[in-house]
């Protein structure tokens, strides 16, 4: 099995994660992209740990993945309380700390 | 290999529909087939343990908390087309694509060298060698970790709890406002009648019938009459008369 394909697809994921985060608009589905751009790392993790022969590269997913949990828990507790507060959850509207 | 010909398309039409989904339910079940199928690419790349973590951590947890976090919010709460930047969508477009471009072709121009494998690495089974490695190098990370999702919880609880501003009312209160309403506004102190049990209808849909044939707007839901599923008097007074048409008598 080779290793490129596995690269590639992790690329092209991060990628759209990527435009993603940078033209969504709510809040939460750009939370999202933001999941799917950890993820994609993750996979180019797991590739380079296989084909380097040794599982450092399993564990950085693993770590990965644990941080992202944390990230989403106080990340999506931020945006209802922005919610709670704006009754939105456009990230356009969130703009009161520029003033 | 063949579980990665199949899955790569699916894995980015899904991550494409994640970009185009008006709804963001639908963003995140697209998201949950994108989560599914690198658990299965994890486990073809002979990480079984990710494999697991993979479906009960990110689809199992994150995902819910996604969906439940959109039910607060609403779900319906779809994205707003109007651009407040001008030519904000076109730019990160371009921007994005020339990033994957640029990405994709660096990657297919690096070689790799030849695949180790994790065969080696693997041989006492991949969670005992997993943890190995997880307590005896990356101990210290792995206790920082702990104090990381420690903290997390707590900002989360911090974040989502609300204080009470005002003092909750006791039974008293309530009653004496309740008798405070029927003497100012004459709102009847009493509970809501209930909706209509006939020998024919007995649902929350039916409304009781007041002693003069009309229906009382009181015993049915709100929410049911505004969604105009509310059954209506004369339907019901209908099938009345039809019982007492001769040899309906059944």
């Amino acid at each position: 099995m080779s290793v490129t394909p596995f690269i590639v697809l992790s690329a092209i994921l991060f990628t759209i994660g990527c435009v993603g985060v940078l033209t969504r608009r709510n809040a939460i589905v750009v939370f999202m992209c933001v999941e799917l751009m950890l993820n994609a790392s993750n996979l180019a993790l797991v590739t380079f740990s296989r084909a380097n022969g040794n599982l450092d590269g399993q564990i950085a997913a693993f770590f990965v993945m644990v941080v992202a949990a944390a990230e989403v828990v106080v990340g999506l507790a931020i945006i209802m309380t922005i919610f709670r507060s704006r009754r939105s959850a456009s990230v356009d509207d969130a703009s009161l700390l520029k003033y | 290999m063949v579980a990665f010909w199949i899955l790569a398309p699916v894995m980015v039409a899904a991550a494409l529909g994640l970009l185009f989904a008006r709804k963001a339910v639908h963003a995140a079940l697209l998201l949950a087939v994108v989560m599914i199928s690198l658990a299965v690419l994890y486990a073809v790349q002979d990480a079984p343990f990710l494999f697991a973590v993979q479906i009960i951590v990110y689809t199992g947890a994150i995902l819910m908390l996604f969906l439940f976090v959109l039910m607060l919010v609403g779900v319906d709460a779809s994205d707003s087309v109007v651009e407040t930047i001008r030519g904000h969508r076109l730019f990160s477009t371009i921007a994005g694509l020339a990033f994957g471009l640029t990405l994709v072709l660096g990657v297919a121009q690096v070689s790799f060298g030849t695949v180790i494998g994790l065969d080696s690495a693997n041989k006492d089974g991949n969670v005992p060698s997993i943890a190995q490695i997880l307590f005896t190098r990356y101990v210290f990370a792995f206790e920082v970790t702990s104090a990381l999702l420690i903290t997390a919880a707590l900002g989360a609880m911090v974040l989502a709890h609300r204080e009470r501003l005002t003092p909750k009312p006791t039974q008293a209160q309530l009653a004496a406002q309740r008798i405070k309403d029927y003497a100012e506004h004459g709102k009847h102190p009493g509970p809501l009648p209930p909706p209509g049990v006939f020998a024919r209808h007995n649902a929350v849909d039916t409304p009781a019938l007041l002693p003069d044939g009309t229906a009382s707007e009181a015993s049915i839901s709100r929410v049911l009459a505004a969604r105009g599923t509310v059954k209506s008097a004369p339907d019901i007074a209908a099938d009345i008369n039809e019982l007492d048409t001769p040899g309906g008598d059944a």
